[in-house]
């Protein structure tokens, strides 16, 4: 029995949804605590001078249930999201380091799974762990296991992303179909496993990202949607001051995807993503920023799904595809499937 | 699409004129309340039509007192308490089921009244109580579980029900008389369930025209034109543009099994008060499964959140942004009502898609 008294703030699950509540958390909590200029940009990953070097560094926590899904695993998660989190300020992976918590009774063979998809996601990002941390805790302490990964890495030369560099006029980009890692992973969740073909997204982004910077001196930032999904970098678009026109038709998702959406209620563009990309590129290189995403097997289905407009106060706005308006917000946090 | 779309607006908009003064639209379903809004449908109609979102969100339509039982169950009694997504933050004196999750108590989210069910039978050792909210569309989910669990004699699963009939509270908003309504959107999925012939009294006892929707936004264009076209000629039918999924008679089994375990009653709805014959509770012969009498609960009639106006906003009294609580106190992430608590209540819905910070 819980004492009546017991009502005292604590952490809810939707504090981890990457919604208004964790942004309340950061700001509230942590930001007050250990703010520092590096950290109060709560870009993707920080951007520090070492040396003369630019450097880039970045760290994640895994905690994906369950832990293998349709397209990926937590390890394949675990690679994808840190190396994608330096390409997004401009950054190419130079090295990972690795931190595992297991749970006491996980089957080895899980555990060279994950390692395995660690080790060939990595290849394909071009990046090596070179160090790395296990733990091992109680029965029921930890679900199956959690990752951290951080990463480094070296901005390219003479590139700077960022919301400032943001220019009414602009277009907005993404390098594919939306909301596929966020449903292939929900299908599999207990209690969800309707039939479905959805796969993860995961994929890791460095080399697309990195070379569409390196062409185009016209890439203001890049943002990768992952929770809180397109929604939310383009809720924090218009926080920043910029708003944002999106045209719905123009936003690429797969039938699967939208029909899952529709089954359980969620809004795609709220969904979360971990292989695509948003692009804010100057108007006059969109074309060329299209083609070469086209280009590379990560960018087939890219497309321009709106603009930057000088509208204020500052929103981002949906033009639907029946012809009407309305505000794209960033999502609360947990996402809880409607009930009826 | 958007061709027919724009044929129907232009329908919509000389019916609207033809119509003179404001047509006042109720939609009691909150997947319909959520698609208008996340299509921009408002931004497609003429100033004088107003959109007014019912008493359609079976979260918060929900009790208070109800609410207050629930977490009051949940924190004190031991059991695991199993319910649909949106119920779990429905703020009550002692906190939220969210938050009594937080302080250790067993509280699980589920997808189905089968679900809820499969819970009690992996958790054998415990108390497993299904938090059952919803119109004719959950009930008879409700009854099917309850029955399966009779059948396989599963005892540790009980049933807390807050079970609702959408067509008596239509009634009563009409009777009550505090907002006007010109015309009903019924919606879709109760429809399936009761048929479009449930609405008859509406229609001819209360003079308030219906169309059944569905939930694709030509199907609401369609309704909306039809309700608009009734209001500019003073006539009130029934209709249905959602035959696809919606007959006269309705799905028999389904209200068979309502029937069967469930007996019809009294009710409190939040904002609406107290409406005779609006409320599913289990009939005599299911009482064992009633965790009201297992574990000698009783409603209470717990005052809502100070302040808090979503009483008034389910009856179409007022719109959100009046209320002093919203988009200030009442947000998404720390909810006062249930209105804005609900991924299809009115007040989270505006917050989401018709909100514009300023």
């Amino acid at each position: 029995m819980i004492e009546e008294a017991d009502v005292a703030a604590r952490i809810v699950l939707a504090h981890g949804g990457g919604g208004e509540l964790t942004d309340e958390l950061i700001r509230g909590q942590i930001l007050p605590r250990l703010g520092n200029p590096a950290l109060n940009l709560l870009a993707d990953a920080a951007t520090l001078e070492v040396v003369g070097a630019a450097l880039a560094l970045t760290t994640d926590a895994y905690v994906v249930q369950p832990l293998v899904f349709p397209g990926g695993d937590i390890g394949r998660l675990a690679v994808c999201g840190t190396v994608n989190d330096l390409a997004m300020v401009g950054a190419e992976p130079v090295a990972l380091a690795l931190a595992m918590v297991l749970e006491e009774g996980l089957d080895e063979s899980m555990l060279q799974r994950v390692l395995d998809s660690i080790a060939s996601t990595g290849r394909e990002a071009g990046v090596d762990v070179v160090t790395g941390d296990t733990k091992v805790v109680e029965h029921g302490r930890a679900e199956g296991m959690y990752i951290t990964t951080t990463g480094l890495g070296r901005v390219l030369d003479g590139v700077s992303l960022g919301v400032d560099h943001v220019e009414a006029g602009d277009a907005v980009l993404i390098n594919g179909t939306i909301a596929e890692h966020g449903l292939a992973v929900l299908s599999r969740r207990k209690g969800l496993s309707f039939a479905s073909d959805l796969v993860s997204d995961a994929a890791p982004l460095a080399g697309l990202a990195n070379a569409l910077v390196r062409e185009l001196k016209g890439v203001r930032l890049l943002r990768d949607p992952t929770r809180g999904g397109v929604a939310g970098v383009l809720a924090d678009l218009a926080a920043a001051g910029h708003s944002v026109e999106i045209e719905e038709s123009a936003v690429p998702i797969t039938p699967t995807a939208r029909a899952a959406a529709d089954l359980l209620g969620l809004d795609p563009l709220t969904v979360a993503n971990e292989g695509k990309f948003v692009a804010v590129v100057a108007c006059e290189q969109a074309d060329r920023a299209l083609a070469l995403c086209r280009e590379h097997r990560l960018g087939t289905n890219a497309a321009v799904i709106g603009r930057v407009t000088d509208r204020q106060p500052a929103i981002a706005e949906l033009m639907t595809t029946i012809g009407g308006r309305r505000v794209i917000q960033k999502p609360y946090g947990e996402q809880l499937p409607r009930i009826c | 699409m958007s061709q027919q779309i724009e044929q129907l607006r232009q329908r919509l908009c000389s019916a609207g004129e033809a119509a003179g003064g404001t047509v006042r639209i109720m939609e009691v379903c909150g997947t319909h309340t959520m698609e208008i809004f996340r299509q921009g449908i408002r931004s497609l109609l003429p100033a004088n039509v107003k959109l007014i979102s019912g008493p359609g969100c079976p979260v918060c339509v929900t009790s208070q007192g109800f609410i207050e039982v629930a977490v009051r169950l949940a924190r004190q009694h031991g059991v695991l308490a199993a319910t649909y997504g949106d119920m779990v933050r429905v703020p009550a004196a002692a906190g939220s089921l969210e938050q009594a999750r937080a302080g250790g108590a067993r509280v699980q989210v589920v997808f189905s009244a089968r679900d809820a069910l499969d819970v009690a039978r992996e958790n054998p050792k415990w108390e497993v109580v299904f938090v059952a909210v919803g119109f004719e569309t959950t009930a008879p989910a409700t009854a099917d579980a309850l029955l399966l669990a009779e059948r396989e004699k599963i005892r540790n699963f009980s049933v807390l029900a807050e079970h609702k009939l959408v067509v008596p509270a239509m009634l009563a908003l009409l009777e009550g008389g505090q907002a006007r309504i010109d015309g009903f959107m019924c919606p879709g999925h109760v429809s399936v369930i009761i048929g479009s012939e449930a609405y008859r009294p509406v229609v001819e006892q209360a003079g308030c025209g219906c169309v059944v929707a569905g939930f694709e936004p030509l199907q609401i264009m369609q309704c909306l034109t039809r309700l608009v076209e009734m209001a500019a000629e003073e006539v009130a039918r029934l209709e249905n543009v959602y035959t696809v999924a919606v007959s006269a008679e309705g799905n028999r089994r389904a209200q068979q099994l309502i029937d069967q375990v469930f007996e019809r009653g009294p009710a409190t709805w939040r904002g609406l008060g107290q409406i005779e014959v609006s409320g599913l509770r289990l009939g005599q012969a299911y009482r064992q499964f009633d965790a009201f009498e297992r574990f000698g609960l009783t409603l209470g009639t717990e005052p809502e959140p100070p302040g808090c106006r979503c009483g008034e906003v389910i009856m179409g009294n007022i719109e959100p942004p009046q209320c002093p609580l919203f988009d200030g106190v009442c947000r998404p992430t720390q909810p006062v009502g249930p209105c804005m608590v609900s991924s299809e209540g009115t007040c989270q819905a505006w917050w989401k898609y018709h909100r514009v910070r300023v």
